[in-house]
């Protein structure tokens, strides 16, 4: 069993179906339109969970309905009706199409461009799959050899239920369920998410990964992470899915919480690609996400992500430097085009001293799209020392698009040092021209000129997502140009 | 190889190329020399298809076929290479990442695979050393932070990795001192054969006491109003442009 390998793994699941933990319960069943606390009870009792569970999704219930949906970000769009979304959904059981000849040939083009296999597409556009899958054995060989070394990696539905005293323990002490409006609901209704749990002194060997997928139509969906580094351990998360993700109008509402105890690390990486509407901007999901860690002492957390896809993105991956020589670091990529709006960013709270922060911000922005990084850099008084480093790029696409840049420092600290860089450029004919002229189309010199404007951040992903994540931004960014 | 016939190109309403007629054999070094503003280079981006020029009038052929309305990576394609003035810079993309990305997208035009890995690396090293380029370079971001003598000896090297037929100088000598200068028309020289051919753009005569033309035309208004041997070029250096003006003038 030892020998058993990530390679091992990869070749595993080219063939067959991975579907690690999530939706226990495959009884299709979608819960009326509307949120009360009947709704909420309702929800926790489908999901068989202990009473202090179904209490603390109640309390965060009552604080969000006196709660008002934030209104700073820099993005405009038709606010969700609340009331109007169903709030449970069992995944329906039942598939979308019976033959891969129904799917739209536009997506299935996009499956072919990512180099994603016939079976993992047919699976993606929600195709009957002719094929016997046995995801049962590879989640099980996946999870023994993750067992040996004690490592827990489950749904949280199952870890609410089978590890209840760390969940208790650490759920909403990083987002606490009165963070914000988002958090607040994801706090009432998570539908499910995954758990993560690495003992002390153990270094994960391999990746974890799991592929977020929104399963019903007008349904909210409400993801809830909750990963924990015990002391001197390491672990790799990798989120998310460079295939596209086809639903419209969705809200999605996610709350990632990561705690790093003494000595520990973890990195976090994600690729966001949800539907970012049509080329006219109808549609498309409206992803509303927090995300934050928290560091204890010489533990560092490290946000990677990259983000192309959804209408409207509201995110900040943050790190809250607690311990002393704490370290956090924020890579991001945000791709918007068309109609696209994104305000995301990262907050480094330095609490501890000889604390250590860096910022790496892409924003690449293309047609009539409005991307923002918006950033808050705080030096707490008692932080002696701490040191931050941030750069923000933009890069824009033509004449129609928006990059804006907000970045917030507060320093109460006079050791403090901070360096700020920020740069604004605009893909020139003068390039485009350039590359022509060595005998590069167009297509394939704006995608060499944004991969090299991404390159400190494409460098900081698990090779193989960097990989993907390349073909994802030329593929977002197609036509966009000429 | 190449020929021009009457060609009258601008940018929107403003005509720059009134009239161009020049023909090219293989092997041949012509220099197309004249003062500020006369059109040089405006006549390099046509032949290489910058796209905000229009062609009025005239025609351009290259290897017998017209090519007016080839795409400026069809003509790169088909052996045509320009060494800008301002070569332009293209932060995180290495020069090695970027010569290497220009071959292939070459090699795919014409059906052929991606040069193997092991060649690209072994014609690199060639090149590299042929032209005396510190290995290290080739990994810097393309023309970021370059000096003007790097941006043109990175220019050269490029040409000398994609083999073209014809390749056109734009003042390469502009912003270089005469040590640069040399190393710059040493390569240039290197790379010259019976096959291929240089068009050499420039305001002075001093980079042609190094890339020696068979042929210099003078170019003004938009017009070759002079052509001759390399003696002309001597002569331009040492009566300036304006006799070349007052004889067009009368």
């Amino acid at each position: 069993m030892s020998k058993y390998t990530e390679d091992d793994l990869r070749e595993e699941l080219k063939t067959k179906e991975y579907e690690y933990g999530f939706y226990t319960d495959i009884e299709s069943e979608t819960f009326p339109n509307g949120l009360n606390e009947d709704i909420v009870k309702a929800i926790s009792k489908k999901k068989e969970e202990p009473e202090w569970m179904t209490e603390w999704r109640l309390e965060a219930f009552r604080i969000w309905k006196d709660m008002e949906e934030p209104e700073w970000a820099n993005v405009n769009y038709e606010k969700p009706d609340f009331q109007g979304i169903s709030y449970y959904s069992a995944p329906n059981s039942k598939p979308k199409y019976d033959s891969i000849d129904e799917v739209d040939p536009e997506l299935l083009a996009t499956f072919d461009k990512l180099g994603i296999s016939l079976d993992e597409q047919k699976k993606l556009a929600g195709v009957a799959m002719d094929v016997v899958v046995d995801s049962v054995s590879v989640a099980t060989t996946f999870k023994e050899t993750l067992a040996e070394q004690g490592i827990i990696f489950m749904s949280i539905s199952e870890a609410i239920k089978e590890h209840p005293e760390l969940v208790k323990k650490y759920i909403g002490t990083v987002v606490p369920q009165k963070d914000n409006f988002y958090a607040a609901l994801n706090s009432a209704v998570f539908s499910d998410g995954s758990f993560c749990y690495i003992p002390k002194g153990v270094r994960c060997p391999m990746e974890l990964s799991t592929y977020f997928r929104i399963n019903q139509a007008g349904t909210g969906q409400f993801e809830r992470t909750l990963v924990i580094a015990d002391e001197g351990s390491y672990v790799s998360y990798l989120e998310g899915c460079t295939a596209p993700s086809r639903d419209e109008n969705q809200l999605h509402a996610a709350v990632v919480e990561l705690i790093a105890l003494d000595d520990s690390e973890i990195k976090y990486s994600t690729v966001q690609n949800w539907f970012p509407g049509n080329a006219e901007g109808k549609g498309g999901v409206f992803n509303f996400v927090t995300k934050r860690g928290l560091c204890e002492t010489n533990a560092k957390i490290s946000w990677t992500q990259v983000e192309t896809g959804s209408a409207v993105t509201w995110k900040y991956p943050s790190c809250v430097l607690k311990g002393n020589n704490s370290v956090g670091e924020f890579y991001s990529i945000a791709v918007t085009n068309n109609y696209q709006q994104a305000d995301t960013g990262t907050k480094m709270i330095h609490l501890g001293k000889n604390t250590k922060s860096t910022i790496i911000s892409k924003g690449i922005s293309a047609g009539k799209s409005q991307n923002s990084y918006r950033g808050l850099v705080q030096i707490n008084s008692r932080a002696e020392n701490a040191r931050n480093f941030s750069q923000c790029d933009s890069l824009l696409m033509g004449n129609e698009c928006g990059a804006h840049t907000f970045p917030y420092i507060e320093a109460k600290n006079q050791t403090a040092q901070i360096e700020h860089e920020a740069t604004t450029s605009k893909i020139g004919e003068d390039q485009i021209f350039y590359c022509n002229q060595r005998g590069i189309d167009t297509e394939k010199a704006i995608a060499l000129i944004v991969n090299g404007f991404s390159k400190e951040v494409l460098n900081k992903l698990p090779m193989e997502f960097a990989v993907e994540a390349q073909k994802l931004l030329e593929i977002s960014l197609e036509g966009s140009v000429g | 190889m190449l020929k021009i016939e009457n060609l009258h190109a601008g940018v929107e309403d403003k005509s720059i190329l009134k009239g161009i007629n020049l023909e090219v054999k293989p092997g041949e070094v012509h220099a197309i020399m004249g003062p500020n503003g006369s059109g040089k280079s405006t006549l390099s981006s046509v032949i290489a298809g910058k796209e905000e020029y229009e062609v009025s009038e005239g025609n351009i052929v290259f290897e017998g076929e017209d090519i007016e309305e080839l795409a400026a990576e069809e003509r790169a394609h088909k052996g045509i290479f320009l060494s800008f003035q301002y070569p332009v810079e293209i932060p995180g993309v290495s020069v090695t990442n970027f010569v290497k990305t220009a071959i292939n997208e070459t090699r795919k035009a014409k059906g052929l695979e991606d040069m193997p890995a092991k060649d690209m690396l072994k014609l690199i090293r060639e090149k590299s050393d042929l032209l005396e380029i510190d290995r290290k370079f080739l990994s810097r971001s393309l023309n970021e932070g370059f000096s003007g003598g790097e941006k043109k000896r990175n220019e050269i090297f490029q040409m000398a990795m994609l083999e073209p037929k014809l390749a056109i100088l734009d003042e390469t000598d502009s912003g270089l001192d005469i040590d640069a200068l040399r190393i710059v028309a040493n390569g240039v020289n290197k790379l010259k054969s019976k096959d291929n051919a240089v068009i050499v753009i420039t305001h002075y005569q001093r980079l042609l006491d190094y890339i020696v033309p068979d042929f210099v035309h003078v170019l003004h208004n938009g017009k070759i109003v002079k052509s001759g041997t390399k003696e002309l070029a001597h002569e331009l250096e040492e009566k300036g442009y304006d006799w070349i003006k007052d004889e067009v003038n009368v």
